[in-house]
């Protein structure tokens, strides 16, 4: 992580431009790093004239946005009302079980972090969990351990 | 001769499986030497048939679904490319009573056309409303979207042209067009829908409110959670870019119009339009104060029309076909169409776009064919986590605005979920308040304190502890939610609580017997 200061001050010049720059920019940092790292609310700060304490008001705000290091993957299941009504409240029982972890936990073995979501649009194919960024729709207990499987693979 | 196979890119198609269909054909049509050129489409929104896999022949486009990757060899054995027949044929798209009942206007193109193809898009009456649009003077065209009665579909239902009406009559160097594509409502997916299926025709309903009210910039606010339409969007606009429809003088009207998408980045609350504006503008999603109404000072404090995406994919239609056209589909004071999404413990889930008018029994037994596990369906829940639960008394209930706001409860954005007879409405109206808590955006304390308390007190009557007087606790604090609440985060979230425990009552005070039992 030695270039992660001179990779967030390029990002930070490339982005201070924008109009409302601060969430294009705290994506493409999340995009390029997994995380918004805490030494870079300084930079961005003054990149972008504001206080640290506003770019930490709105890195904690999102639920997108981390501040530390997630898994090499990343398990979102969906908890809205459609994949309830299909068994989601079992299925994220099953993952914590398996993966012996809660939300926003990461695996001993640094392959997944568990994360809530609410609502990946696929309410039409519930229960829905994203691996990632792909989609899988009438998630069972079984295929959700194959997808478990081949991410630690 | 080459044969045309529609394999969809939808994000619904592709978690169950599209991608990896659409790369075996391709490579089962090589091994065959088959002359196949593979169409990426939008979803015909039967989502219980995906992957649908459709091929076109002499008589039109033929179906078959739900296709899984080990069909694929079998699918050429039976010389699926000429439309033959299969366990899996479904006959002509066109003619599956399930879409043939449909009024499709807002979706007329979706599922039909290579989303990302701005010449699929204009070969298929595409820009054809911003053609009118430019040959029009801004007031006419307000006066055309007024007169459709075009009411705002994220949710509000707020008349869409009075809306650009003040942002046209406000004088500004600058005014925006911000379309709320921070669909958050469990059991919503058209918009998902359009921006990765038809983007182009949202593109053109935002190029043609900038040409109404005078606005040179917009910006799609995209939910986080849809990466598959943010890919398709910027492929649109690009190519809307190339071709002149979008940028500093659109197909030579000396009119100029840019547009970026945004990325929201997972807060409920920035649905609603002030703490959209403030996350636009880089802050904390916070919700403001109204007024000043955005139309007024929106954002960057300039004007600003904040219109859903099924709201503005609607306007080309209106532009091209007409406002009486658009206005003589629908029911009372609910013009058109209404893009509706069956989702939940539902047989056939998918999108059904209709008149207003059709009941919610239409739609869940007609289309849906009842729920998926085969239990009765219990309650329903329409318009996302902030609308009521109906219970099956209230079937036959119109969907039309009036008729769902007389039952105190609301259209939303279309979604209605089917629950089955296993659902505990006391659990239901728990996760109102829980979800309320998650995504509150702290600004005002019934929504921010009363949430919390809320799933409390739905705690102990969930255990069965002091539950007659825990029902009235939470019907008052339902109450001053409702009335003291900034924004309809805490202002709604009482109306699935209080839906679930009026209708459902045996759920909330039997809970005594069955903990103590």
């Amino acid at each position: 992580m030695q270039d992660l200061p001179i990779k967030i001050d390029a990002l930070i010049a490339k982005h201070q431009h924008l109009p409302g720059a601060l969430l294009p920019l705290l994506h493409a940092i999340q995009d390029e790093v997994g995380y918004v790292p805490e030494a870079s609310y300084k930079p961005i700060a003054k990149g972008l004239n504001l206080s640290v304490a506003e770019v930490h008001g709105v890195v904690t705000f999102y639920h997108h946005f981390r501040t530390h290091k997630p898994g090499r993957h990343t398990l979102q299941i969906c908890r809205a009302e459609s994949c309830q009504a299909m068994g989601s409240v079992a299925l994220e029982a099953h993952a914590k079980q398996c993966l012996n972890i809660d939300y926003h936990q990461t695996t001993k073995d640094d392959a997944i972090t568990l994360e809530p979501v609410y609502c990946l649009g696929n309410c039409a194919l519930s229960p829905a969990v994203m691996m990632d960024d792909e989609i899988y729709g009438r998630v069972s207990a079984a295929d959700l351990d194959a997808l478990v499987a081949e991410a630690t693979a | 001769m080459t044969i045309e196979i529609y394999i969809p890119r939808d994000s619904s198609a592709l978690s169950m499986g599209a991608e990896k269909v659409a790369l075996a054909i391709g490579n089962e049509a090589k091994k065959r030497g088959l002359d196949v050129h593979i169409i990426r489409n939008g979803s015909r929104g039967l989502y219980w048939l995906e992957t649908m896999v459709e091929v076109s022949t002499a008589s039109g486009r033929v179906a078959y679904g739900p296709v899984k990757v080990g069909d694929v060899p079998s699918l050429f054995d039976a010389d699926f490319v000429h439309g033959k027949a299969h366990a899996l044929n479904l006959g002509l798209t066109e003619e599956l009573p399930w879409l043939k009942k449909q009024q499709r206007l807002t979706f007329a193109r979706v599922g039909i056309t290579d989303p990302i193809s701005l010449a699929d898009y204009i070969a298929h009456e595409g820009y054809q409303g911003l053609k009118n649009a430019l040959r029009l003077s801004a007031s006419e065209i307000v006066k055309i979207v007024t007169d459709s009665g075009l009411r705002g579909r994220g949710g509000a239902a707020f008349p869409t042209g009075i809306k650009w009406n003040t942002v046209l009559g406000c004088q500004s160097e600058q005014k925006y067009i911000v379309c709320n594509a921070d669909e958050g409502d469990s059991g919503t997916y058209s918009d998902r829908m359009i921006m990765e299926g038809d983007p182009f025709v949202l593109i053109e309903g935002m190029t043609i409110a900038a040409i109404a009210v005078g606005a040179t910039q917009g910006y799609i606010y995209l939910r986080s959670e849809y990466p598959h339409a943010l890919v398709t969007l910027n492929a649109a606009i690009e190519a809307a870019n190339q071709a002149g429809y979008l940028g500093a003088d659109i197909l030579g009207s000396g009119r100029a119009f840019y547009l970026e998408v945004r990325r929201a980045a997972g807060a409920y609350v920035c649905g609603e339009e002030t703490s959209l504006l403030e996350s636009l503008e880089g802050k904390r999603g916070q919700v403001r104060f109204k007024p000043p109404l955005p139309a007024i000072e929106g954002l960057f404090g300039k004007p600003t029309v904040v219109n859903n995406v099924i709201s503005l994919a609607t306007v080309p239609i209106i532009l091209h076909k007409g406002a009486q056209y658009y206005a003589d589909f629908g029911m009372g004071r609910s013009r058109g169409t209404l893009p509706i999404q069956l989702a939940g413990n539902i047989k056939q889930g998918g999108l059904v776009e209709l008149a207003f008018g059709a009941t919610l029994r239409e739609l869940l037994y007609d289309f849906g064919g009842g729920s998926a596990t085969g239990r009765p369906i219990r309650a329903v829940q329409v318009g996302g986590p902030l609308g009521a639960f109906l219970p099956e008394s209230q079937f036959d209930t119109p969907l039309d605005y009036e008729a769902f706001s007389q039952l105190w409860a609301v259209l939303g954005h279309g979604g209605i979920v089917a629950f089955d007879d296993s659902v505990d409405m006391a659990v239901m109206a728990r996760y109102a308040f829980e979800f309320c808590a998650i995504e509150s955006c702290g600004k005002c304390t019934p929504c921010r304190i009363g949430s919390t308390r809320g799933a409390e007190v739905m705690d102990q009557i969930i255990a069965g502890k002091d539950t007659v007087k825990n029902i009235k606790l939470v019907r008052d604090l339902s109450d001053t939610m409702l009335n003291g609440s900034l924004c309809a985060l805490g202002g709604m979230t009482p109306y699935p609580v209080l839906s679930a425990m009026n209708h459902f009552p045996e759920d909330f005070e039997t809970k005594k017997a069955s903990a103590a039992a």
